[in-house]
């Protein structure tokens, strides 16, 4: 034949592959290379066990746990099992009925002789201002209300018990498996019918503090990346022995407290401080305007970009290091000046190194929270603060629960994003 | 050739690196326009850092480099115009073959149109036209070798530089190379300054040779010169295999010297490089110039030898015999039909003519 065509090429290629390849003993190769991997696999899978079951119990679970806690609230419903279910049949628009209300009060006794009531008052506080109050008090005289007129009693009592708000955030409460901490969680409130609407304007406060956090941590990746990015290039090109020795000044941080580091700042940037000190003494602010560098924003950025500093620097420079010196001399001598063949040849071989110091100072900021808790103030308070705050002191864990899974979500979604952008197999972090 | 002529000039140039020893040591080089010139040296004897200065990567310590002639010690790289292609490549790994091409042309401010026109003849010409679209990491060591080669080349410099550019390559890719870029050079007509520490690479592809040794330029001389006539001790050993006979001259007439060995023998050898009656001198005798089983008289140089090894190498068989004291002295017997046939042990004669035994410095 004188000439192949691509037909030709096409007509004789369906025949080879329809054929299947038999090993020597006449069985179908892929299911032998099917067997041979199992055992394999197998193998691979025994050695990894370990640290897989580790990973469950240390990681998955947990996780897991608090992403079911976020959604899963069943105080009321656990001390006032009736008045739970009645309020799921109630149609959330004129008062509950007067069964309803006498069931409630019979629990309300029942709760208060067993101490329960406080843990109720709170839960529904959360979803009616004042409720607390209004439940402990009422809880105290319960039993004179008791009866079929329940529900005259209780209004004539107090006229809060009248009015369908509350009885609708009790209805909220009373959901075992509910969305309400997730909707709070980004500044939204459930109805008692299952819609949703904005939270009020004073009590919204989540979404400024993801944005805060988000703009905060980018802020802050961003000068991580401007002053670590010569830092390593000069690591990686500076002779052996200057560059050991910047190592362990890049290093050296990592050998002293996270507190006393932190602390440190707040000797340096204080209004009484020794910048500020320094500053008046060579006049260029006056001793009246000194600088306020600390227990604010500017105070969570200076201290967290130091802290945060070595995780972009070593990224950077273990790709850097092994970017050969020839690149940007094959560069110049193509007729590149300097800054072109910078850009066109020595940057985009470091992507990898930026990406990787990004995310991870990036990941490290969003959940950040010793330091803006020391030096943050009220203005440089991140998101990590707030969940720290609802688990210790509110003790509304759901809530914080729900704030972590938004957090983790805004990660991820990030992290997808990149991935998409960049590529996450264009990560080298060593 | 005069200075005038000349498109690459070094003139007394030193260089230091650390301000204690000289690693180039007066360098004096006119390269003329069009010729294929190669440094040839063993490792460390300063070939790369030539090429450095020239290239613009190294300052001078010391000295001139005129190229074209301008003055271009204080010309920075990217606007000397020089190709280069460096030895372990350095193709840019984030780019394609095309855009490694297209890369010095953009930089140049090329339009767009000129730009892929270019890049597509530099591939045709180092036949990769297929393989446009690939990153380097995806190509053969010998196929990334010609994308550096077409790098080097295709903004059309005068001068290429290409410093040990084959040495990653086997042995039969290596050839291949070699004869490639020769074509290349005869056909553009560029200069070319190659760096290498193969000799036979030098030998084959090469102008004129340079051959360094400890910074200073041993020889310059034409591949054939530098193989017929070395004019030293060390270019004799460094340049093919040499076999090397230590003496004494006992006297010089005209063009020629008497050398008496230690072992007594008196030895007739072509004046080179000697310093007069009573200096010590160092012969050098081409393996493939003795003669075996020459009858006595026949030639000025005949002495007995004992055959002490045969090696048998396909064309030729090396034999490692036993003459005037010396046991390492080897001579490749041709393999052709009716060849002497020698066995180990057994004496014959081996002899030499005058011009073939060259009288040099001892080293
Ligand atoms: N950047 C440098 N700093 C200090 N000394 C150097 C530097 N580069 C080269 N040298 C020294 O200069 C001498 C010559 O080096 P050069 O690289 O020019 O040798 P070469 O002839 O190219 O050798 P090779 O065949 O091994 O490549 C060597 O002794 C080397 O140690
Ligand atoms: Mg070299």
């Amino acid at each position: 034949m004188a000439t192949t065509t691509l037909g030709d090429i096409a007509a004789t290629r369906p025949v080879a592959t329809t054929e299947a390849l038999r090993t020597a003993d006449g069985m179908p190769l892929r299911t032998k290379l099917e067997r041979s991997m199992r055992m394999a696999r197998l193998r691979a899978f025994f050695l990894v066990a370990p640290l897989l079951a580790f990973i469950v119990f240390s990681f998955l679970v947990p996780v897991g746990k608090m992403l079911w806690l976020g959604v899963y609230e069943p105080t009321f419903a656990n001390y006032m099992p009736r008045t739970a279910a009645a309020l799921q049949t109630w149609d959330t628009r004129d008062l509950p009925s007067e069964e309803t209300f006498a069931i409630f009060v019979d629990e309300l006794i029942a709760a208060r002789e067993s101490r329960d009531l406080g843990k109720v008052a709170s839960r529904v506080n959360r979803e009616f201002s004042g409720a607390r109050s209004l439940l402990t008090a009422t809880g105290r005289r319960a039993a004179d209300f008791a009866g079929p007129d329940a529900k005259q009693a209780l209004i004539a009592h107090d006229a809060t018990w009248g009015r369908t708000e509350l009885w609708q955030g009790m209805t909220v409460a009373a959901r075992s498996v509910t969305p309400a901490f997730y909707l709070n969680a980004v500044d939204l409130r459930l109805n008692a019918d299952g819609t949703v609407r904005a939270q009020d304007a004073d009590r919204r406060l989540h979404l400024a503090l993801f944005w805060r956090t988000l703009w905060l941590s980018a802020l802050i990746t961003g000068l991580c990346l401007l002053l670590g990015f010569p830092v390593a290039y000069l690591l990686a090109t500076l002779p052996m022995r200057y560059s050991n020795l910047l190592m362990i000044l890049v290093l050296l941080p990592f050998w002293t407290s996270l507190l006393v580091r932190t602390t440190a700042w707040i000797a340096l940037l204080q209004s009484q401080g020794v910048v500020n000190d320094s500053l008046v003494a060579i006049g260029i602010i006056s001793d009246t305007n000194r600088l306020s560098m600390i227990y604010n924003q500017a105070g969570t950025v200076i201290a967290m970009t130091h802290i945060l500093l070595p995780f972009m620097i070593l990224p950077l420079y273990s790709v850097m290091k092994t970017i050969p010196p020839s690149y940007m001399r094959a560069a110049r001598s193509l007729g590149a000046n300097g800054f072109t063949a910078f850009r066109r040849v020595y940057l985009p071989q470091t992507v990898p190194g930026i990406g990787a110091g990004s995310l991870l100072v990036f990941i490290l900021a969003v959940g950040y929270y010793i330091t803006p808790a020391l030096v943050g103030g009220q203005s440089g308070q991140l998101i990590s603060n707030i969940i720290a705050f609802h688990m210790q002191s509110t003790l509304n864990w759901s809530l914080a629960a729900a704030l972590g899974g938004v957090l983790l979500a805004g990660v991820l979604i990030l992290y997808w994003t990149y991935n998409r952008l960049i590529g996450i197999d264009n990560i080298k972090l060593g | 050739m005069t200075s005038a002529d000349a498109y690459v000039r070094f003139s007394g140039v030193q260089k230091s690196y650390d301000g204690v020893t000289l690693v180039v040591k007066d360098l004096n080089l006119d390269i003329a326009p069009g010729e294929f010139l190669t440094m040839l040296g063993p490792s460390g004897s300063g070939k790369t850092t030539c090429l450095m200065m020239l290239a613009g990567f190294e300052t001078a310590t010391h000295g001139e480099i005129v190229l074209d002639g301008q003055p271009i010690n204080n010309v920075p790289p990217h606007k000397r115009n020089i190709g280069m292609v460096f030895q372990n490549y350095a193709l840019f790994p984030h780019m394609t073959v095309e855009e490694n091409l297209a890369f010095p042309l953009e930089v140049r401010g090329m339009d767009k149109a000129d730009v892929s026109r270019r890049v597509r003849d530099a591939l045709n010409m180092v036949q990769l036209r297929q393989f446009g679209a690939r990153r380097p990491a995806q190509l053969s060591g010998g196929q990334q070798q010609r994308v550096a080669l077409a790098r080097a080349l295709v903004f059309e410099p005068k001068l290429v530089l290409m410093d040990e550019p084959l040495g990653a390559l086997d042995k039969q890719l290596r050839e291949a190379m070699q004869y490639e870029i020769k074509h290349l050079h005869e056909r553009l007509g560029v200069t070319v300054v190659y760096v290498t520490h193969d000799q036979s690479e030098a030998l084959t592809m090469s102008n004129r040779i340079a051959v360094f040794n400890d910074g200073v330029v041993q020889q310059l001389a034409t591949p054939e010169e530098l193989y017929e006539r070395p004019s030293n001790a060390f270019v004799a050993q460094f340049i093919g295999e040499n076999n090397r006979i230590v003496g004494k001259v006992r006297e010089e007439n005209g063009q020629h010297c008497d050398v008496e060995l230690p072992s007594g023998e008196l030895v007739r050898a072509l004046k080179v490089n000697v310093a007069g009656v009573g200096t010590p001198t160092l012969l050098s005798l081409r393996p493939e110039r003795v003669t075996v089983a020459a009858e006595p008289g026949s030639l000025p140089n005949v002495f007995e030898a004992r055959v002490q090894e045969l090696i048998y190498h396909g064309d030729h068989i090396r034999t490692r015999v036993r003459v005037c004291g010396h046991d390492d002295f080897i001579i490749k017997v041709p393999n052709r039909t009716g060849h002497v046939h020698l066995a180990p042990g057994e004496t014959t004669m081996v002899g030499w003519h005058v011009e073939d035994c060259r009288a040099l410095d001892a080293a």
